[in-house]
């Protein structure tokens, strides 16, 4: 059997402004195996609530958001179940 | 009553709109700022000319500037429910909103410096607090309400020295439950700041609080002016160096701007009933177009609301990009999406709601706004969504 998280795949929207991010996110799900995870990495403060707005008026699952850095600076990482 | 400027006034050229722009315009930001008031606008031209003068003087010319304003504060204070030596004017709405936060903390300093406040509060409250006091931010429900038992749960936490409750959303025109926070507030002993902001002019003033704050802008009066009330039992010691002028904040007040926010305010009041009327069909018109628009939520209470306001929220939309869309169409709308404000932070009301911060419109109607005005605004505001969609490349996400 397959894990649906290793089908998902990642969209990294950091540097852009919202509403771009979201639709980075929904152009991915559009694409995305059923019940797979899609991952968006973003920087703009909006993408926080809108991730979890989308999620609730597409009836995907937020996994979990958190707040990260690398050598590029902090970000946040928000994993969506597509349903 | 003076009769009301046209709704529609000739565009200013160079803005032209490729789908064929409307050559009148429509004012329909007015949430926190409306069009000034004939009425406002008359009195305020008279008082330019009749109280100029130092209203603390004794001559002939500082007496009519003195009268003029006294009046004033005896016709607000009556207006809004507070007792005329309870009114004192500040120079802006923010400076009141300061003096009624900074002035309780250093009147209570020995209870302690925690503030309990919903976290859609008006920016000034916000951080008034953060800059004096321990804000404890209560949350909203999605329609943007407090939640009153855990509001009330903090009052009762040790070193909290004041409590601050709109009467309204500014943003989203939801109306919260202040009778039901000022029966605990009072119980505990601790002051009430209402801010009464996006209320006062367009619903009564609750009833309850133990300081009152209130923007004369949002009701057509010219800006230069906020009103504070602080109730005759509250403890309240000044955070600023003595003055000796005409009230408990330092400054010279503006005399044509406090008549012209009474008169406004009088002529406002007087037509309430039939302003509600007229706007609140308006503003569900408004409500029931937006939510046929695919993938649009309609923000804030649909029942315990201000009359005059509607926010909603476009899936895939920029919110610059359709406040700019509308505008060259003729409308001036607002917006609480991060790229319209200055802070680039996306509205702290919206994201504490939980709805979406982006593709968002605020519409509020001022006094005096026609149906035709707003039917034009339903006509062309699905394809204004759709062409800034388009744009975006997010059609059929």
């Amino acid at each position: 059997m397959v894990d649906a998280d290793e089908l998902g795949s990642e969209v990294d929207a950091r540097g852009m402004r919202c509403p771009l991010p979201i639709i980075r996110l929904a152009a991915a799900a559009r694409l995305a195996v059923p019940g797979s995870v899609v991952t968006v990495l973003s920087t703009d403060p909006a993408a926080e609530p809108d991730i979890a707005a989308w999620c609730r008026m597409r009836n995907a699952e937020l996994v979990g958001q958190e707040w990260t850095a690398d050598d590029t600076g902090d970000f946040l990482r928000s994993r969506v179940r597509v349903g | 009553m003076t009769s009301g400027p046209p709704a529609r006034a000739p565009l200013s050229p160079g803005h032209p709109h490729p789908s064929g722009a409307s050559t009148q315009r429509a004012y329909l930001d007015a949430s926190t700022v409306a069009p000034l008031l004939p009425a406002g606008r008359d009195a305020w031209l008279a008082a330019i000319d009749e109280g100029w003068a130092d209203p603390r003087r004794l001559h002939r010319e500082g007496r009519t500037a003195r009268l003029l304003l006294e009046g004033a504060r005896e016709s607000i204070a009556a207006d809004l429910g507070a007792r005329t030596e309870e009114l004192v004017f500040t120079g802006s709405h923010t400076e009141a909103v300061h003096a009624a936060v900074l002035g309780t903390l250093r009147a209570r300093r020995r209870v302690g410096t925690r503030v309990v406040l919903s976290a859609v509060e008006h920016s000034a409250v916000l951080q008034a607090t953060h800059f004096a006091g321990e804000p404890l931010l209560i949350g909203v429900t999605e329609s943007g309400r407090v939640d009153v038992s855990g509001f009330t749960d903090e009052v009762g936490a040790e070193g909290v020295a004041l409590a601050c409750l709109q009467s309204a959303n500014a943003e989203v025109g939801t109306r919260q439950p202040v009778a039901e926070v000022a029966e605990v507030t009072r119980s505990s002993s601790i002051p009430l700041l209402v801010d009464a902001a996006a209320t006062a002019g367009h619903a009564a003033v609750p009833a309850g609080w133990d300081l009152l704050t209130a923007d004369p802008r949002s009701w057509g009066a010219p800006a230069g002016l906020g009103v504070l009330a602080i109730g005759a039992n509250t403890r309240w010691v000044s955070p600023s160096p003595a003055d000796d002028g005409t009230e408990r904040v330092p400054g010279a007040v503006s005399v044509p701007a406090a008549l012209a926010a009474a008169v406004a305010l009088r002529t406002v009041t007087a037509g309430r009933a039939e302003s509600d009327r007229l706007r609140r069909g308006l503003t569900d018109r408004i409500r029931a177009v937006a939510a046929t628009i695919p993938d649009t939520e309609v923000v804030g209470d649909p029942e315990q609301r201000l009359p005059h306001l509607v926010t909603f929220s476009c899936l895939y939309v920029d919110g610059e990009a359709i406040v700019d869309d509308l505008d060259r169409l003729g409308f001036a709308v607002g917006s609480g999406s991060a790229c319209t404000a200055s802070t680039l932070e996306p509205s702290h009301v919206l994201a504490a709601m939980g709805v979406l911060t982006h593709g968002n419109i605020r519409v509020g109607l001022p006094v005096g706004v026609t149906p035709e005005a707003v039917d034009e605004f339903c006509a062309v505001l699905p394809g204004a969504v759709a062409r800034v969609r388009a744009m975006l490349g997010a059609e059929g996400l």
